[in-house]
């Protein structure tokens, strides 16, 4: 099964997980029930954008303009991931 | 993204109290039950769970017995939640009353696991020892209601396992985000139980098969996660990802362990009253006695798999053998595999147990008897 990731979407973090500084190891991770997921800084920029009032297209436009480079495709890769795996909802327009 | 092995306990299981209404033959607490007079205090467990967060730990698991006869319980998930950590109930559901349960949400607890023996009342009160079936149907729909995730958590064995497609109905019905349908591990309890719990491989074949067929029919609704049992493997599990690893248990006396069934093993005690949590994790001999590879004699030292199933269980290594050193006997590699393909043949004995719920075979020989009185006020 493949994931779609509408562009038009405003995704958000399912209410059910957290995104939070590890301190103790310097990172991002993403905690859901029995699940720890370190995030690379780019997973954290995009779920920090994740707040259910930008569109996917946003999301990207932002990263672009702050990373100087076309990151289309792991945005939606990225959020297809999360998406199969429910930790990030994209509720219907 | 990437599922990494850290530095550090990512969870600790707070194991609160030993005191239960249930009183399963699987039970997973230790043989000796510690007294509700020698549990930690609530000032205990805050100082227990700050140095968890001190030693980078990120979940909690409130545990037990039943956490719900801890008075504290709601005070102490508000503890961990202010420590930024994920809170996780694992709980009979008995005894969570809606009052209970909105404490619970207020103090922000996160995820809410509840046990189910069974499909109906008949067989789960049998298993539970106690009427508790329609009381866990009844909690089950309330921490819905309250808008936690779900996860069920049924354990697996002879007696229960060809119920599985209805128990799944069960997941269906209450709209479950998760299920964990875990076959019995052989240790403490359920080791003294083995001959009445240890499902047969005509059973086993037949569960997987529905996982299976269920797991695919709910994906993106529910996660159905199934646990194989070892005695039906031919290499051990990786146990708790490894000693010393992943996760840390505290009991309710204060003991510290690398996993659930450690309390066992002729190892010293580490207690939270004597050391500070970054002593033990780092450097108490208990902790340190089979991390990493090491500790492993062959055939594990030499094997190519050390590193994936880490020479597998001490827990069921010294059960079976009587010695923590060796290869868990689960391994095909092990000198010791007779001990499990004995059991195994047992249960396969055409002239075992009619299982499934059936009155006559093989009856659990013995039961916990744990406590119910709720914990003393502090």
């Amino acid at each position: 099964m493949t994931t779609t990731v509408p562009r038009t979407g405003r995704p958000r973090l399912a209410r059910f997980v957290k995104t939070r500084y590890d301190k103790a190891r310097d990172r991002q991770v993403l905690l859901g029930p029995e699940t720890v997921v370190t995030l690379n800084p780019t997973g954290a920029d995009i779920l920090a954008l994740c707040d259910s009032t930008r569109t996917v297209d946003e999301i990207v436009d932002e990263l672009g303009r702050r990373y100087d480079r076309v990151v289309d495709d792991e945005v939606e890769a990225f959020l297809a991931k999360l998406v199969a795996r429910r930790w990030v909802e994209i509720p219907d327009e | 993204m990437s599922d990494q092995l850290l530095d550090g306990p990512l969870g600790v299981l707070a194991e609160l109290t030993h005191a239960c209404p249930l009183s399963c033959s699987y039970c997973s607490n230790p043989l000796e039950l510690t007294k509700r007079s020698a549990e930690l205090t609530t000032d205990d467990w805050r100082r227990v769970l700050d140095e968890a967060a001190d030693l980078g730990v990120l979940q909690s698991h409130f545990s037990g017995g039943e956490p719900l006869l801890r008075r504290d319980l709601a005070d102490l998930v508000g503890h961990a939640s202010g420590l930024g950590m994920y809170t996780n109930l694992v709980t009979s559901a008995i005894g969570l009353s809606r009052p209970r349960a909105e404490a619970l949400r207020d103090a922000g607890l996160d995820h809410v696991q509840v046990s189910i023996q069974a499909d109906e009342p008949v067989l789960s009160d049998r298993l539970a020892g106690i009427s508790s079936f329609e009381k866990k149907i009844e909690a089950a729909r309330l921490v819905k209601e309250l808008g936690w995730p779900l996860t069920l958590n049924v354990v697996l064995h002879r007696q229960n396992i060809d119920r599985i497609a209805a128990i799944l109905g069960w997941v269906e019905e209450l709209g479950a985000d998760r299920v964990e349908l875990a076959n019995t591990q052989y240790y403490g309890w359920a080791l003294r139980n083995r001959e009445a719990l240890l499902p047969s491989r005509e059973q086993l074949e037949h569960a997987e098969k529905i996982a299976r067929e269920t797991r695919e029919r709910l994906r993106g609704r529910t996660d159905v996660i199934y646990v194989i049992p070892d005695y039906y493997a031919e290499y051990p599990k990786p146990c708790m990802g490894g000693w010393g690893s992943r996760q840390l248990v505290v009991g309710p006396e204060g003991n510290a362990w690398p996993c659930l069934s450690a309390h066992e093993l002729p190892l010293p005690r580490a207690n939270v009253a004597e050391h500070d949590l970054a002593w033990i994790w780092r450097e108490s001999p208990l902790f340190t006695a089979f991390r990493g590879t090491d500790w492993m004699p062959d055939p594990c030292r030499s094997c190519d798999r050390r590193e994936v199933d880490l020479g597998g269980c001490r827990c069921q290594a010294f059960q079976l053998t009587g010695d923590m050193t060796r290869t868990d006997p689960v391994c095909v590699l092990s000198p010791d595999r007779h001990l499990v393909d004995e059991a195994v043949a047992a249960a396969n004995d055409p002239a075992a147990a009619p299982a499934a719920g059936a009155t006559s075979g093989p009856e659990p020989v013995l039961v916990p008897m744990p406590a119910v009185r709720p914990h003393r006020a502090d």
